[in-house]
């Protein structure tokens, strides 16, 4: 065991402790007692000590596996190769405990024994191998049915909030879209084509668990377009203080619907004259904060589908952006023959205009929404924009004089 | 940097074994990697896939998109990898002795 002295500090604390978990498994792998030996270096440093890239992979894939190299392998050999094996999760990341001993029985054997459960992408992450075990290991997991996730330009693995499976919330089934999509983009996942990458995440609901509006480039959140379901004997329950605000995780012991609730609602559509809670449903923009407030008094509606955004990606290289609304509302119902279309129209459009490792949104601010819907066959509609533009350098095709010419005052 | 010996010709390569320089390159390196990558023989096909590589290469300094690469052979991904069973980047373009592939791959 190399000597840690920087690395011992953070095993104080009441925080689970990562050094702990890493030394106990440094007593009998190698490789990471090299690596927190590496670690403390690169504390001591304060720089990397992984060499540039690596590609490394298994046969008849070109994604799934990160290559990594220390700049040190002399003094630390156990981390000469430490490539990273990502292993498609279930959907809502729902294990058996056969199931994640399965797989800590196949790292055990090939790999470090370290895990990342799991990657922000979503993926089980197996951290640290050579290049020799990676065939074997991705043998042993596919006899056991895993495969593995993705990475570079292609389709990332898909992911998803629970849903149906805990949420009283979840407006279509995510879990099951999740699955679906997997399956039905397995090509595309393990063999990179597209420009860059992309990324689908399913929310069951505005409140978007997965974070899915801002870290997939195709976001998937569950909505209703019917009336939110009132349940008045509990409203009352909540005003009189027996059921606690927010399933008792809000700091209110007793919750004053005007205030907390009616007050709050960003488009004033609701009222609670100390009796009677009423929502005007036309104006509802499904912001969840009445619903999340008193979960056993309001419900989403019962004609529930789901918004589609697209776009979203971090600041490399054009500024990071939010998914914006390309699909106002879509049923989602299996086997999603409606979105899985519009998703293999998108990447088509992006693969054919896209430039080298520019994102679905980056191509669509540079030719525009327009470009966008004559390319995937979508209608532009209201809810697809904040606010109209604020300049007028509007082009207008060719195709649009002679409309106009002809006494057509808008054409689709 | 590594050296390896192959049909009397001897190459420098990265720990990935990719070519250190594409003029070091030479078809005896092609005979070299086919074995690592899972190519029992060479076909016209394969020669199509790293001659159109290497020209794009001296021509723009980068290798072409794999949309690109497709749309010039004339080859869909799926055959490309019936060719190339790592894929265009870790196998063809090591082949063709092109740099390693970068970015989050």
């Amino acid at each position: 065991m190399h000597k840690t002295p920087l690395l011992d500090k953070l095993e104080s604390g009441p925080w689970p402790s990562f050094i702990k978990d890493l030394k106990r498994v440094a007593k009998r792998k190698k490789s990471v007692a090299d690596l927190l030996g590496v670690l403390e270096r690169s504390y001591k440093d304060k720089i990397t000590h992984w060499k540039h890239g690596g590609i490394v992979g298994v046969l008849g894939y070109g994604s799934g596996i990160i290559g990594r190299y220390t700049d040190l392998p002399e003094e630390f050999p156990g981390v000469e190769h430490f490539h990273t094996v990502r292993v498609n999760q279930p959907s809502g990341w729902f294990y058996t405990t056969k199931a994640l001993r399965e797989l800590c029985d196949i790292w055990d054997e090939h790999g470090s024994s370290l895990l990342n459960v799991h990657g922000s992408t979503g993926d089980m992450i197996f951290l640290g191998t050579t290049t020799d075990q990676l065939e074997p290991c991705f043998a042993k997991l596919t006899a056991k049915g895993w495969d593995l996730g993705g990475s570079g330009s292609a389709m990332r693995s898909p992911s998803c909030c629970v849903g149906m499976a805990r949420c009283e919330w979840s407006c279509y089934d995510t879990m099951d879209l999740c699955y679906e999509a997997t399956q039905h983009f397995q090509f595309e996942m393990h063999r990179p084509s597209f420009p860059y990458k992309f990324k689908i995440k399913c929310s069951g609901c505005p409140n978007d668990c997965v974070a899915a509006v801002a870290r997939a480039d195709m976001s998937v959140i569950g909505v209703w377009k019917d009336d939110i379901r009132i349940d008045k004997a509990a409203v009352k329950a909540y005003a009189g203080g027996e059921l606690k605000p927010r399933g008792g995780g809000s700091p209110y012991a007793k919750l004053d619907i005007k205030a907390d609730v009616t007050d709050l609602c960003p488009t004033a559509c609701m009222n609670y004259d100390g009796k009677t809670l009423k929502i005007d449903n036309k104006n509802c923009n499904h912001c969840m904060h009445c619903i999340s407030l008193m979960p056993m008094a309001l419900r989403p509606g019962t004609a529930t589908g789901a918004t589609l955004l697209l776009g979203s990606h971090a600041p490399i290289l054009e500024g990071a952006q939010m998914s914006w609304v390309i699909v106002p509302f879509m049923e989602m119902e299996h086997p999603y023959d409606e979105f899985k279309e519009l998703v293999g129209n998108i990447t088509e459009w992006w693969s054919e205009h896209g430039k080298n490792r520019e994102r679905v949104g980056e191509l669509m601010l540079r030719l525009g929404m327009r470009e966008f819907l004559k390319g995937v066959g979508l209608e532009p509609v209201p809810q697809t924009v904040k606010t109209p533009r604020a300049n007028p350098f509007f082009f207008w095709h060719q195709e649009d004089f002679d409309a106009e010419a002809k006494g057509r005052k808008y054409i689709k | 940097m590594a050296v390896v010996e192959h049909g009397g010709k001897s190459f420098e390569v990265d720990e990935d074994g990719f070519l250190a320089d594409l003029d070091g390159w030479g078809p005896e390196w092609v005979d070299y990697v086919k074995e690592l990558e899972g190519i029992s023989e060479l076909k016209e096909d394969h020669w199509k896939v790293i001659n159109m590589l290497q020209e794009y290469f001296k021509k723009n300094g980068i290798a072409p998109m794999v949309r690109i690469l497709s749309k010039v052979t004339g080859f869909k991904l799926k055959y490309i990898y019936e060719l190339f069973p790592s894929g265009p980047g870790k196998g063809a373009c090591k082949m063709a002795g092109l740099p390693k592939p970068t970015g989050c791959v």
